[in-house]
């Protein structure tokens, strides 16, 4: 036989007790041709374009699923960040595009759609600032919409002025969705240098240098790495990262055939394979699991952002070996409220939100999925946005945080989400203020670090 | 896809018919065995078949609930998946 039984029996495994999966197949669509001055002809061609694109995707992405015998979690599409294709429309409230965006996703029957977003990191145009005031109703009033706003780059420095507002955003998303623990904010991230190809959400939008239609595709599988450092005998720091690699090159070589398969199926191009280890509720698929497999305690002590390090750089080398498609944000992910390890790390007191924010210089996003005590103000918020914005512009890299101050809760409380988005403790946050520093508003310029040219 | 080869593969308790069963539906969807190989791991009986199609239009869905129904019934656990699910992983 080609392959050796004992091969089989391994992703076999992989899949059945280790939960390597697809996490999402994405269809990112351009939606440049719909703009209209009447906002309702404007739903109206996006709602078309949408369906003709995607109509059949989670049918196709089904039987794919089906003829290899590996789970396809999510469907989901991205489109064009909306303040741009938006910003003819006579109207200023965007709230009835969010919605058109939900009826497209619940008619094609996808998971999450992507694109209720703005890129203001120099500056803002009155679409912008249209879409960006109509966030909190937009993601009250719609199911599957998730919204972005990219407000730093390495190129452009920080929009202090954004992430002034985006503070404000936040909070009024958190008080319209109190009733649901304030969900409307784990479906809103503000980036610095948001890639434009991400299949992953909330973070997914289709940017303005992709093709008309594309298949960005996401791969995760941290309980496998998990499974596989735990095997090793005694093993030293480098065998470690060796093992990672080659789990990290098997995994994506999974997303590669998929993406292939299901870009070939609609006749459009594969765009890239994402692989980031991307944590579920589920025991043991978590990413804070392998932190304590190389030999901490606990994730969050002293250590761990030296072995987050050796985690994300390993899983890149392993997928770039794999595919020559590796693109997105590809690295681990940290999201507090959907990884079992992380919630006991909090729980325990021995990960805080200052050391998840040293975390993030070294993995591949941010501040994600974390509860603060529904009294957090506005410009606290905000500051927590500038900190992980800055981390991001200097080190060249994608940073974001998506933080949920749910209404009415304090420091202790667990709020539910259900679903892959699970459930956060809420953590403390610093009591000084920097409504101060905040309220001046302005661009913090970019750093030295642009002018490679 | 580059072919119609499936990998089967066939998990359980070890018990008289398995083999007998599971090839008997895959007779009457006439899909074809190329290769063969039974090992008995840690207690469970585990076969893994290389086997092919010839027809154009296999119905490929229903032999997937064929194939999962019969294991069913003989207490066994039957997956069914193209080949290049494993020869991506493994071969390069």
């Amino acid at each position: 036989m080609l392959i050796h039984p004992e091969e089989i029996l391994e992703t076999i495994k992989m899949v059945s007790s280790e939960n390597l999966d697809i996490r999402t197949v994405t269809m990112g669509i351009s939606l440049r041709g719909c703009s209209h001055p009447d906002i309702d002809t404007f739903n109206e061609n996006v709602y078309n374009r949408i369906m003709y694109y995607a109509k059949d995707l989670v049918k196709v992405t089904n039987e794919i699923q089906n003829l290899y015998g590996i789970p396809i979690i999510n469907k989901r599409i991205s489109v064009t960040p909306i303040a741009i294709v938006a910003e003819s429309c006579d109207a200023t409230d965007f709230t009835s595009v969010a919605q058109t965006l939900d009826r497209a996703a619940e008619d094609a029957g996808v998971d999450f759609i992507g694109g209720f977003s703005a890129l203001v990191q120099k500056g803002m145009t009155p679409g912008d600032l249209n879409l960006i005031n109509s966030i909190p109703r937009a993601l009250a009033t719609t199911n599957k919409v998730c919204s972005s706003v990219n407000v730093a780059t390495t190129k452009a420095g920080i929009n202090m002025d954004a992430v002034s507002l985006m503070g404000k955003i936040v909070k009024e998303t958190a008080e319209l969705t109190k009733d649901n623990a304030g969900i409307g904010c784990a479906k809103l991230v503000v980036f610095a240098n948001a890639p434009e190809d991400n299949p992953f959400m909330a973070g997914a939008f289709h940017g303005v240098g992709e093709p008309d239609c594309v298949i960005n595709v996401g791969v995760s599988g941290p309980g496998v790495v998990n499974s596989a450092v735990r095997a090793l005998k005694d093993p030293t720091l480098g065998d470690i990262s060796e093992c990672i690699k080659k789990t990290a090159f098997k995994i994506t070589r999974m997303g590669e055939m998929v993406g292939r398969e299901a870009a070939s199926r609609f006749n459009v191009q594969f765009g890239v394979l994402d692989l980031s280890l991307a944590p579920t509720p589920a025991i043991g698929d978590s990413v804070a699991a392998i932190l304590e497999a190389m030999g901490l305690e606990s994730c969050g002590t002293h250590g761990t952002t030296a072995a987050l390090a050796l985690l994300n750089d390993a899983v890149k080398k392993g997928g770039s070996m794999a595919s020559s498609s590796v693109g997105g944000l590809s690295g681990a992910f940290i999201p507090v409220s959907e990884d079992e390890g992380m919630i006991r790390a909090v729980q325990r007191g021995s990960l805080s939100l200052d050391k998840l924010e040293a975390m993030t210089s070294v993995c591949s996003v941010g501040l994600d999925m974390i509860a603060v005590p529904g009294d957090t103000s506005s410009s606290t918020i905000s500051a927590i946005i500038a900190d992980e914005m800055a981390i991001g512009m200097i080190n060249r890299k994608t940073t974001a945080v998506r933080v949920i101050p749910a209404p009415g809760t304090k420091v202790g409380d667990m709020i539910e989400f259900g679903g892959l988005l699970g459930s956060a403790p809420v953590m403390p946050v610093h009591n000084f203020s920097s409504e101060q520093f905040i309220s001046r508003g302005g661009r913090i310029p970019a750093p030295i670090q642009s002018l490679t040219n | 896809m580059s072919s119609s080869r499936f990998i089967i593969t066939v998990i359980g308790v070890d018990k008289v018919g398995i083999v007998a069963g599971i090839t008997q539906t895959m007779a009457q969807y006439n899909v074809n065995i190329v290769d063969i190989s039974q090992t008995i791991m840690d207690d469970l009986f585990t076969m893994i078949m290389l086997a092919q199609t010839t027809e154009e239009n296999f119905d490929l869905s229903a032999f997937h609930q064929a194939m999962s129904e019969k294991g069913t019934v003989l207490g066994v656990e039957v997956k069914v998946q193209h080949e290049d699910a494993f020869r991506f992983m493994h071969r390069i």
